[in-house]
């Protein structure tokens, strides 16, 4: 049967068809989707970990029983599961275990654009990259036999345009091989002291060198020969673009870009008169080409950032720019994302923009609390950054810096890594002013559970970590909770805390609007425009709901939009936003 | 490969791009076709500009669309038309619908909405600029939410997508409940293309 899948949903497939039975992951685009499919089908254990660094780790004793696992994550993700991949490199794995790369060219939903095959070279895994869905469905199968058959991880890249593209898929039917589950004592192998790890790094350098072998005779590397006066390698989507561009020029497409094959590289340049490497963002394949003393064309015409398509490729081998009509010379106003109508992070921000506070930010959908006009957010690093880095521009300015700042950072961010940040700011003094936006959700990345929202990802009720008492247990004598929508309360809440020498929490609450919207009756709020003055100041809570009516001459609520949130209500001076 | 066809959908988040866009690939796939598309989520969906890429023929290899190369914009609102328009090949068709959404941009810019931009559009593209009322008509058959399959309509008709496969598609994508009133909405829409 033939179905139109995205690569995510292409991968969530094959895992099942070849057996996998196992998944852990944190959510983060573009990669989300693989988990969320792949918890859908039968027999199978998905789990959301509280970060990436544990999902590798609850993967890695999976595959140590002898189950095929996935690990799967976005570009950034790997960062946090560095750790334990170096080393279970070493270690091998006995089962299968696969880890999933999503990266991010163009950086459509992320704070870098990291290139993560350099992971593979630097951790010593091999990785295979598709360039549709029919290929990621068979990757993911060819990952798992490759783990299994040489002991090791196996990386599958993904980007953003394979996990969100769509293409045609042929459904296989399901081929279970059986695992064989049981309890395995063998320290040489899985603890990695000094002296074990000394003769596993030794293992490693035999398995790259066998894996360098397998590549060249591997059949997803392939010279595809037409027009021999040019030679394209690729891999991915890149492959799909220079395909697309340049239909009768020669390619070697990789379907393993680490390692690579050099004799099948060396063979293809000799068949070639000028050989390009197209891949979006670094050389990496490039660099290793020109190692082999093989000359070739990559980084000197293509470009080093963003994403590629198609004219960009075309446009860089030849050298000659499109020929565009210009436009119609009208500016079009900018439609950036903004927080959605009745968000409970919207008055917060508000209220953090009037005061002038610094805020250190963190990552989620309330990183948006930087877009005028709220313009409420003076920095954003990485995941759970924000206590840190709160902590670090007090200790450098002083307690007067503490008093006009604070960190913010959603729960599951919280859970993720923000929770280390708040031991240290108790642990060494701090007098940091702490904002929880709890909204019972990781939303961003499209609403999934947590450790803090009492559901698992198989559908199951759980315990609910308890914020509050977290923590007031790592210290932090003053915690409160304050009702997200009061504004009035958030201001003085803000204040005191902020004027208190100590580390503080203030925990604002309220759900998701995505998800309120689905579990209560929404009010509604509308312009009295007798009462409206026309002052505008209720725009400047940056409501998609809120807008002027067709002459300017009054505010107007978009009564589809609105979810009776209020904000826009209490900063009115004249109470001219009443409900319907 | 010249027997490829583009067609972009664009709109507002929210507008139900994406849910159209999967309708058009179904009934694409149905016809027998390679189809790949193409779009993005997480931040860049929050609200903002949304679009996606559609693509189909024999073989398709590349999901995105070029600029100059689209043989159909399919835009859910104008603005999204005007910004989008870059993209049209010469001789290709925009259909759009009636709908302006004020980006709350342009209450803190000197880049305002454009005052007539259904008359901008029209003056550019002439015949080629299919201007369609489908919430209105949407209205009448009684459910808001048919819109878009009005507009599906035009699109599919202009594209000369069989009915057979975009009905099958419609049947197999939307709520069972709302299949008769979604077949007359697209045979609305049709009707509008000429």
């Amino acid at each position: 049967m033939k179905v139109l899948m995205s690569g995510n949903e292409a991968i969530a497939r094959g895992a099942y068809e070849c057996g996998v039975t196992f998944a852990a992951a944190y959510p983060g685009t573009p990669s989300t989707e693989i988990t969320e499919e792949f918890s859908k089908y039968e027999g199978v254990y998905a789990e959301w970990s509280p970060n990436e660094k544990v999902a590798l780790e609850v993967a890695i004793g999976a595959a140590l029983a002898g189950a095929n696992a996935l690990a799967v994550m976005k570009h950034v993700g790997v960062n946090v599961a560095a750790d334990p991949l170096f080393t279970v490199s070493y270690t091998g794995t006995n089962g299968g275990l696969v880890v999933i790369s999503a990266d991010d060219p163009s950086l459509h939903s992320s704070q870098n654009e990291q290139d993560n095959r350099n992971y593979a070279r630097f951790a010593k895994i091999p990785m295979l990259e598709p360039s549709d869905s029919g290929e990621a469905k068979d990757f993911i199968k060819l990952a798992f036999r490759l783990s299994r058959e040489f002991d090791t991880p196996v990386f599958l890249r993904s980007t953003t345009r394979l996990s969100h593209s769509k293409s045609v898929v042929e459904l296989q039917e399901v081929n279970r091989s059986e695992e064989v589950l049981e309890i395995r004592h063998h320290p040489q192998k899985y603890v990695m002291v000094p002296a074990n790890a000394r003769v596993r790094r030794v293992a490693v350098e035999e398995r790259m060198k066998k894996l360098s072998a397998f590549a060249e005779t591997f059949p997803e590397n392939r010279i595809e020969m037409k027009d021999p006066s040019v030679g394209i390698i690729a891999a991915g989507m890149a492959y799909s673009y220079a395909r697309e561009a340049f239909p009768e020029y020669s390619f070697l497409k990789l379907g393993m870009v680490h390692p690579l094959p050099a004799g099948l590289i060396r063979e293809f340049a000799g068949k070639v008169d000028k050989l390009y490497v197209v891949e979006e963002l670094d050389p990496f394949i490039e660099d290793q080409i020109r190692a082999l003393g093989i000359p070739v064309t990559g980084k000197e015409v293509f470009p080093y950032t963003n994403e590629f398509d198609p004219g960009i490729v075309e446009e860089s081998i030849t050298g000659k720019k499109q020929d565009l009509k210009p436009l119609p010379p009208v500016k079009i106003p900018p439609r950036p994302p903004n927080l959605c109508p009745g968000c409970p992070h919207r008055g917060l921000f508000y209220v953090l923009g009037k005061t002038k506070t610094f805020v250190a930010g963190d990552i989620g959908c309330y990183t948006l609390g930087v877009q005028p006009p709220l313009s409420a957010m003076d920095s954003t690093i990485a995941m759970g950054a924000s206590i840190g880095v709160n902590i670090g521009l007090e200790k450098a300015l002083g307690l007067d810096f503490s008093r006009q700042s604070v960190a913010v950072i959603g729960d599951s961010t919280f859970m993720h890594s923000g929770v280390t940040g708040l031991m240290d700011a108790v642990y060494n003094k701090g007098s940091n002013t702490i904002l929880i936006l709890d909204n019972r959700i990781t939303a961003m990345t499209g609403r999934q559970e947590n450790p803090g929202t009492g559901h698992t990802l198989m559908g199951e009720e759980t315990r609910e970590v308890d914020l509050e008492a977290l923590a007031r247990a790592i210290g932090v004598e003053h915690v409160r909770k304050v009702d997200s929508y009061d504004l009035e309360a958030l201001k003085e809440a803000i204040k005191e805390e902020m004027a208190r020498p100590e580390v503080s929490v203030v925990i604002t609450y309220n759900p998701c609007m995505l998800i309120r919207r689905m579990k209560f009756d929404i009010k509604k709020f509308k312009v009295n425009e007798d009462k409206c003055i026309n002052c505008g100041l209720c725009l400047k809570v940056g409501c998609p709901a809120v807008v002027k009516n067709e002459d300017e001459t009054k505010s107007h609520i978009v009564e589809s939009l609105c979810t009776g949130c209020s904000v826009c209500a209490q900063v009115c001076p004249k109470d001219a936003i009443e409900l319907v | 490969m010249s027997e490829v066809k583009n067609i972009l959908l664009v709109g507002v988040g929210g507008q139900g791009v994406l849910t159209a866009s999967e309708i058009l690939s179904e009934a694409l796939m149905l016809e027998g076709f390679d189809v790949k598309k193409a779009e993005v989520h997480g931040m860049s969906q929050r609200g903002g500009s949304v679009n996606s890429h559609l693509r189909y023929g024999e073989k398709v290899f590349s999901p995105l669309i070029e600029e100059g190369e689209a043989d159909m914009i399919f835009s859910f609102e104008l603005v999204e038309a005007m910004r989008f328009s870059k993209y049209l090949k010469e001789g290709g068709f925009i259909v759009c619908s009636n709908e302006k959404i004020v980006p709350n941009s342009v209450y803190f810019s000197n880049i305002k909405y454009p005052k007539d931009p259904a008359s901008a559009l029209k003056e550019a593209f002439g015949k080629h600029f299919y201007l369609i009322d489908a919430v209105q008509i949407a209205e009448e058959l009684g459910n808001i939410r048919f819109a878009n399959v009005v507009l599906l309509g035009t699109v599919s008709h202009l594209m000369k997508i069989s009915d057979k496969s975009m009905k099958e598609a419609i049947r197999n994508m939307v709520p069972s409940k709302t299949v008769d009133g979604n077949l007359k909405a697209f045979q609305r829409g049709k009707e509008l293309a000429g």
